[in-house]
């Protein structure tokens, strides 16, 4: 993730504590510190009512520049998807790998 | 080197990079297209200020905004995300960010925007600083694309002051 300052309107992807699924929201609130350069910062989905408080850990009120693992900078169409029907349907993974290593088996020279 | 499951390899390896290509071609035509919005923001009232119990300010306003995002969408648009933040400084922090209003323009047809409204998240500073503020209210805008790279950009209009004492 680049060294760039976290601004509003970014998107990033982050990891509450305790929740092994990374979330990836806009920021909508920063809080930049003058001294030491450390930030608070407020995120929220687009399209959900409220921010992501009820989202992140017991009392906690802000995500710090840790929490934060890289920011979305792009977009492409239906990607995703092949790790969602990996990891929904594990079989799935399992049917992949055996066929590729047949593949490599079975292949002459 | 004939057999079904090496053509169905070649094909499958094939189809996937040109999907891929296409996706590259169609975000770089969205460098062609030089968007020119405009927007005007207006407080119209500030409805209250205080300090809450915890020590922090807070302050309630009514915002007028318009703007005309329209050459903001190209093809490869599927929409636009804005939103509207308050800015500021304080002693403690270098930069303050509090989105005041967002809201999601599905298509050009919806992109000239006449919103009249109180802010829709609360405007709250971290420590007492308000009074007196000097803010500038910037216009952010998120192109998100059907496919490819986003971009964001942003108008700043200064000139806002909240006022001295609370009410």
């Amino acid at each position: 993730m680049s060294k760039d300052p976290i601004r509003a309107g970014e998107i990033v992807v982050f990891n509450v504590d305790g929740r092994e699924i990374p979330i990836v929201h806009r920021v909508i609130k920063v809080h930049e510190r003058q001294d030491t350069g450390e930030v608070d910062v407020l995120t929220k989905g687009d399209n959900n009512f409220g921010d992501d408080r009820l989202l992140y850990a017991h009392g906690q009120l802000w995500l710090q520049r840790h929490h934060i693992m890289g920011r979305a900078v792009g977009f492409l169409p239906y990607v995703g998807w092949v790790t969602i029907i990996m990891t929904e349907k594990p079989i799935i993974k399992y049917i992949l790998i055996g066929a590729l290593g047949l593949l490599v088996i079975t292949s002459k020279e | 080197m004939h057999s079904f499951g090496y053509r169905a390899n070649a094909v499958l390896a094939f189809s996937v990079t040109i999907l891929a290509l296409i996706c590259g071609i169609a975000s770089f035509s969205d460098n062609f297209n030089s968007p020119s919005p405009d927007a005007q923001v207006r407080v119209l009232n500030i409805n209250w200020f205080r300090k809450k119990p915890d020590g922090n300010d807070e302050v309630s306003l009514t915002l007028n905004i318009s703007a005309n995002l329209e050459s903001l969408f190209t093809w490869n648009t599927k929409q636009v995300f804005v939103f509207l933040a308050a800015e500021y400084k304080t002693p403690k922090n270098a930069l303050n960010q509090v989105s005041l209003w967002d809201g999601i323009i599905p298509s050009k047809e919806k992109a000239k925007i006449r919103i009249h409204t109180t802010n829709k998240y609360r405007f709250i500073d971290q420590g007492s600083n308000l009074r007196g503020k000097d803010f500038n209210l910037t216009l952010h805008w998120h192109v998100m694309p059907k496919t490819g790279k986003m971009l964001r950009d942003n108008l700043v209009m200064s000139g806002f002051r909240l006022p001295e004492a609370y009410r």
